[in-house]
């Protein structure tokens, strides 16, 4: 961090302007001058923590691509596809059940085992060859689309939301102040909000997990280097059917996030494809807390560009991926 | 361009030096060139109006388009996804410029204006994207590309004011002059047929142009390249510029082709169904694309009927494109010119004659 600020003072001052006026726009009580160029708070409050819940749904998706991607230089394009099984088996597990938790579980390691068996199968047999691995994964989505429109058709499914995480929930921040001088303060999704909750939970064990322990290890010396890694007698092969395994899992989860968040029908794996992709581009390939970052920029990129310029919403994600190439083409937090 | 000044062989020349030129093409020397020349000049001749647009015609549009894609990979080793994302571009943009039934968005440009005005800008926009994806390096450029590809085509399903939203534009004019209606079945299919040959003709050109030998040298070593003086990411940009003014020309016969253009037309699937129809047919030679365009239309028109008269489900087409892919790329590696060549070195190793033909690298 102060090397940051000791390399780069002017960016590290924009920076802080704009986490300074951010806060401020989120906290404090709009003039009404401000109401009326931009409209009510409360939308931009909305737009703000749908970006940001929306972005902890992006990180569970992307964190999985670019620790694949990371250690084994595998660009797995199928990875829209898993997030899309992983939703369709918690609907199927959350309405035969009706354990939401249970269609997590369910949905991790289904998902989980279908990379262990893509990793043993497949991508174990062209190992070094990246160009023809991304290819099959294409070759892989094409095929699990349409098994899985086979099954389950092209409908909307919406995986039940439990009852004890239905309705809103205030918080502590002031939308607006009526004329008798009450506060209104925020309504919100309590599901969004455990969500959230949850993906920064399962973020910091993730960090925890790769910087604190011994398996951890081993898979970030295998981002660094692979061959060298295999040549001090590490059993790589498992480090990189486990890691597959993870990722995978976590597009499963995330399937199920998306299924109660939104909705899981075909078409949805190409989207969660194309924001794993510009999450992994903007935040830096194979860094965990660069899917973190890209995550929630993205998001709310998403979010308030859908609120405040409908039909160029997609154009502000597209000029950040952009703008970050320009400058910093491996990705705001990657090491090279 | 004069890129494409060579791709005619100057009949004027003394007949020796004619035929020295003619030689250096090694495709018009084998007899079985002729005949497929032969055959798809006197097509109208022997297929209805349903083959010649629906396989043939779609069959050189999608080939144009692919061959701008073997062009990148093949010779600059950047597999670019995004390649009907131009091709789309350009049909929008003779969508917006000329005429249609959507008058508020439609500038009403005759076709000769709108036409060129879509070209380039489409190889501009392909060029901006070259540009971006050319920042990084190998296995990005898929996921840069791909990136493109896919926002463009939310951008197209979300914006009303110029794409039309996710009903798109319909009711695009198509040229007519000189009397002849060019979109009625025979005209149409000699103008895909005259762009798709030069495309091919222009891309075998620069292939050994000093441009396109650089290029391939780009692919194998970059860095001795710039070791050497050349500027590594110029060629790469010019690269997407000339393959993307290609698919520009695939995009333009397009949407001639279906006169309306929508989201569906640029969706990511799209996109990918080019890279795959570059891959099986093989990237290592501009004939590979229009090989790997034909099997895929073929497949396309007629796997409902075969499916169902195997008892199968009919829907399950892309199932079968996708197995036939992967299938590809795991036991060749060179799409079907590669199973071909093999299979004749196999078939001329005995009469001991070099096999292999003329490879690229």
């Amino acid at each position: 961090m102060t090397r940051f600020i000791e390399r780069h003072p002017a960016w590290a001052l924009i920076l802080l302007i704009a986490v300074a006026v951010m806060l401020w726009l989120v906290l404090a009580v709009w003039p009404p001058g401000l109401e009326e160029a931009i409209g009510r708070k409360r939308v931009f409050l909305n737009a703000v923590f749908n970006g940001i819940t929306l972005g902890s749904l992006y990180f569970l998706v992307a964190s999985g691509f670019t620790l694949i991607f990371g250690l084994m230089r595998n660009v797995n394009l199928a990875h829209g596809s898993l997030y899309l099984f992983g939703g369709y088996i918690g609907y199927a597990i959350s309405t035969w059940t009706g354990s939401w938790v249970l269609g997590f579980i369910v949905a991790f390691i289904g998902v989980a085992l279908v990379g262990v068996v893509l990793q043993i199968v497949v991508f174990r047999r062209m190992e070094g060859e990246d160009l023809r691995q991304t290819m099959v994964t294409i070759g892989l989505s094409i095929v699990f689309a349409d098994l899985m429109l086979w099954v389950f058709g092209g409908d909307f499914y919406q995986i039940q939301t439990p009852n004890w995480l239905v309705g809103p929930i205030e918080l502590p921040l002031v939308t607006a102040v009526k004329s008798s001088g009450e506060a209104v303060y925020l309504r919100y999704p309590m599901v969004r909000l455990v969500i959230f909750v949850a993906a920064v939970v399962i973020g910091i064990a993730m960090w925890l997990a790769l910087n604190r322990t011994r398996v951890g290890m081993m898979v970030r010396a295998g981002v660094d280097d692979r061959d060298m890694l295999a040549a001090t007698g590490v059993p790589i092969q498992l480090v990189f059917v486990a890691v597959f395994a993870l990722g995978a899992g976590l597009a499963g989860i995330a399937g199920v996030v998306g299924g109660t968040f939104q909705s899981i029908s075909p078409g949805e794996d190409t989207r969660f494809l194309l924001a794993s992709l510009v999450v992994v581009i903007v935040g830096g390939m194979g860094s965990i807390p660069g899917a973190a970052l890209g995550a929630v920029i993205i998001g709310l990129a998403e979010q308030l560009g859908s609120v405040y310029i409908p039909t160029y919403a997609i154009v502000v994600t597209f000029l950040i991926m952009v703008l970050v190439l320009a400058l910093r083409p491996q990705g705001l937090l990657a090491r090279r | 361009m004069s890129l494409v000044q060579g791709a005619h062989p100057q009949t004027t020349q003394p007949a020796e030096r004619a035929r020295a030129a003619l030689l250096a093409w090694p495709e018009f020397n084998k007899p079985a060139v002729w005949l497929v020349a032969v055959i798809l000049l006197i097509m109208p001749f022997i297929a209805s109006g349903f083959f010649l647009i629906e396989i043939f015609a779609t069959t050189l549009i999608l080939g144009t388009i692919a061959l701008s894609l073997m062009f990148l990979a093949g010779y600059g080793g950047m597999v670019s996804l995004m390649q009907l994302t131009v091709a789309g571009f350009a049909a929008y943009m003779v969508a917006v410029f000329g005429m249609s039934a959507n008058t508020n968005i439609s500038l009403g440009w005759p076709w000769w204006l709108a036409t060129p005005m879509a070209l380039v800008l489409a190889t501009a926009f392909g060029t901006l994207g070259g540009a971006l994806a050319v920042r990084t390096e190998g296995i990005y450029t898929i996921m840069i590309t791909l990136a493109i590809g896919a926002a463009f085509y939310y951008f197209t399903n979300q914006n009303w004011a110029i794409f039309g939203g996710h009903t798109g534009i319909n009711t695009i004019a198509t040229p007519k002059f000189w009397g002849v209606d060019w979109r009625s079945d025979v005209p149409y299919y000699y103008v895909t047929l005259g762009v798709a040959a030069f495309c091919y003709f222009a891309v075998q050109y620069v292939s050994r142009a000093p441009f396109g030998l650089a290029l391939q040298g780009v692919r194998d070593n970059p860095r001795r390249m710039a070791a050497l003086g050349f500027n590594v990411n110029a060629h790469r940009v010019a690269a997407y510029a000339f393959a993307s003014f290609i698919a520009a020309l695939g995009g333009v016969l397009q949407v001639w082709n279906y006169r309306q253009i929508s989201p569906g037309s640029v969706s990511v699937g799209a996109c990918i169904d080019i890279l795959i129809i570059a891959v099986v047919g093989g990237i290592t030679r501009p004939i590979g694309p229009f090989i790997g365009a034909f099997i895929f239309v073929i497949l396309r028109t007629f796997a409902l009927d075969l499916l169902v008269k195997f008892g199968l489900d009919g829907n399950r087409f892309r199932l079968l494109i996708g197995l036939g892919f992967l299938a590809i790329v795991f036991w060749s590696s060179d799409g079907v010119i590669g199973l071909w060549e093999r299979w004749r070195r196999r078939a001329t190793a005995t009469d001991k004659r070099p096999g292999g033909g003329h490879g690229h690298g």
